[in-house]
């Protein structure tokens, strides 16, 4: 089975989707168990191990994050955050009809907001896709945020 | 002019052994008066020197509210300027680090100044002739610092032209700095990336304090430390099983009281403290492979075990930094008003050492100090939850009275039980010392 075009702009609406309305169960299950989630801290950084990023998660950090936002004494989400992803169509970069795997660039809008605080950041999604028993999967997702060098609020949700 | 302004009795009154008037935090003459006062007579942290290698290298930030430049002059001395052009106030550099070469040249009318700050040259110099410019403050060039010291690698000023010096304020607190330079097994630190930068909402008192306080880990971490060990135990691995780096990270934030009553506090004078005397969270990371091996090549089994064996928690230099020596992290509290900080959170390579020793400390700070962390976004919650409650009138006094005592001396190092409040206290001490040491008699002088 190949991997279209279509398929991956439609697999990356759905996952923002997900995000917004926060059905993370189903985003985790999208996640191959190796995977990264990776949020430079830096503008074109390179290593994610030995400077600092924002977030470099596996499976078991993200799904603590997760966790952790739906917690009786989660302080800093009583009220809880709110988002919202607008994304331009995206780019599929390469598909590896062999390897069943395919790249894709897509820029977004993020707002995140709670209590009277609302904030935008400019973002570029860096999507490895892998076909996984006919079904695309995340191999890995890297997100740079354009104003990556300035002093940010807490960003609580996933961009 | 407010109440506080050239009235050093009053500054006195806000600290009363074990409370502190809630104006300290929210009053915005006060924070007038701790950039004028306070940070201009403590030593304050400004950068590494690794920022600036080579020589014109520069890196631009803020000491207190003043803007400044660390700078390599060409004897390879690290200086500290203002970042003011002496002609009409244009900042000299803009961008945050960079390389000037032999001199900077500001962008405005391009008068220009050796690295030292000395004035080198001006367009059309003898439009001054006759003028009385060379008697001018302006015809000096830009102007330093009062004092610059460069410890181990870690540059420090003092404003002030006068003043306490370095080793009388820093004293036996430096251990702190050395510890954490001497694990490097070539006894240096570089600078490991940009820093986190995290906007609170509260003022940089509120997250200084926080840094020795004990007991918040196991109640306002709960949602993340609580969760992880949570979600570890239901991942039901065998016996045995080596924890993850960043369960060796996370897991100990919910240690008991008790833990963190046995690693206790010691604090130095003017201000400086540190928890984690007899052991730490940081205390039982696993080893890394042939690290041990390294720094016994460079110091000797017996020191390398004792620089190894020292696991402090927080070491504040009061009034602008935390470091956490173990894993090279320092963390720089940069104050922008009353109810506004900056926190910067660098971390540091061990020259010589390995990187996965870096890799666990570049963990540790996006986990825990990172606006994405979620141990961060609970932290801060609560500074800001305090920034705005403390506004409430029914009281107008802060408690800092765990484990206090009549007479404190705080002239003399002390070692107490980890969950005592008597580094605050210590700190305010200070802060009470440092904002009226120059007061007196300038009253008249204010505006
Ligand atoms: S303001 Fe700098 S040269 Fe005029
Ligand atoms: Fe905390």
């Amino acid at each position: 089975m190949s991997i279209s075009k279509d398929q991956v702009i439609d697999f990356i609406y759905d996952e923002v989707r997900m995000l917004d309305e926060g059905r993370y169960d189903e985003w985790l299950a999208l996640w191959l168990k190796d995977g990264h989630y990776w949020m430079p801290l830096d503008y074109k950084q390179s290593d994610p191990h030995t400077v600092t990023s924002l977030m470099y998660e596996d499976l078991f950090m993200l799904k603590l994050r997760i966790e952790r936002l739906n917690g009786a004494r989660t302080f800093s989400q009583k009220p809880k955050s709110r988002c919202h992803h607008v994304i331009q169509r995206p780019f599929v970069d390469e598909i590896d009809e062999t390897a069943g795997t395919c790249v894709a660039t897509t820029f977004m809008h993020y707002v995140e907001t709670r209590l009277d605080e609302q904030q935008l950041l400019a973002l570029t999604a860096r999507h490895e896709l892998a076909l996984v028993d006919g079904a695309l999967r995340i191999a890995n997702k890297r997100v740079d945020i354009l104003n990556c060098d300035a002093a940010f609020r807490n960003i609580q949700l996933l961009p | 002019m407010g109440h506080y302004t050239g009235n050093p009795d009053a500054i006195r009154a806000l600290h009363r052994g074990y409370e502190v008037h809630r104006d300290v935090y929210i009053d915005p003459e006060i924070y007038r008066l701790e950039m004028r006062h306070l940070f201009a007579n403590a030593w304050v942290f400004v950068g590494h020197e690794s920022q600036t290698p080579n020589k014109g290298d520069y890196f631009a930030t803020q000491v207190g509210d003043q803007p400044v430049i660390q700078v390599r002059h060409s004897d390879g001395e690290v200086h500290v300027l203002y970042n003011r052009c002496p002609h009409k106030g244009t900042k000299i550099v803009i961008d945050r680090s960079g390389n000037t070469g032999k001199f900077f040249r500001c962008p405005y009318h391009a008068w220009s100044f050796k690295t030292d700050g000395c004035l080198l040259a001006i367009p059309l110099k003898k439009g001054y002739e006759n003028t009385g410019f060379e008697n001018s403050d302006s015809g000096k060039g830009m102007r330093a610092v009062g004092a610059v010291r460069n410890y181990r690698g870690f540059i420090f000023c003092r404003l002030a032209e006068e003043g306490i010096s370095f080793e009388e304020f820093f004293g036996g607190s430096l251990s702190s700095i050395d510890n954490m330079v001497d694990r490097s097994p070539a006894g240096r630190l570089e600078v490991a990336g940009p820093p986190l930068r995290y906007l609170h909402h509260c003022n940089w008192k509120m997250l200084v304090e926080n840094q020795t306080d004990t007991c918040h880990p196991m109640v306002a971490h709960e949602s993340s430390a609580g969760t992880a060990v949570k979600l570890w135990e239901e991942l039901d691995m065998p016996e045995g099983t080596p924890l993850p780096p960043a369960m060796e990270i996370i897991a100990p934030f919910t240690s008991p009281y008790e833990f963190f009553e046995k690693m206790g506090i010691r604090t130095w004078p003017n201000g400086h403290g540190h928890t984690g005397v007899h052991h730490s969270i940081h205390s039982n990371y696993s080893e890394i492979p042939g690290y041990m091996d390294k720094m016994v090549a460079s110091y000797g089994e017996e020191k390398a075990k004792a620089i190894l064996g020292e696991n402090r928690h927080n070491t504040v230099y009061f009034p602008n930094i935390m470091i956490k020596g173990p894993i090279q992290q320092l963390r720089v509290f940069i104050p922008l008003a009353a109810d506004r900080t900056i926190v910067e959170s660098y971390i540091y390579r061990l020259v010589d050492g390995p990187d996965e020793l870096t890799a666990r400390t570049a963990m540790y700070n996006r986990m825990i100090n990172a606006p994405t962390s979620i141990v961060g976004h609970d932290d801060l919650e609560m500074y800001e939850r305090a920034q705005e409650g403390l506004h409430a009138d029914g009281l107008e006094w802060v408690n800092i009275q765990r484990l206090y005592e009549e007479g404190e001396d705080f002239t003399e190092e002390a070692v107490e039980n980890g969950t005592t409040e008597r580094q605050m206290r210590n700190q305010f001490d200070a802060w009470v010392r440092f904002m009226t040491m120059d007061m007196d008699g300038v009253r008249e002088a204010a505006e």
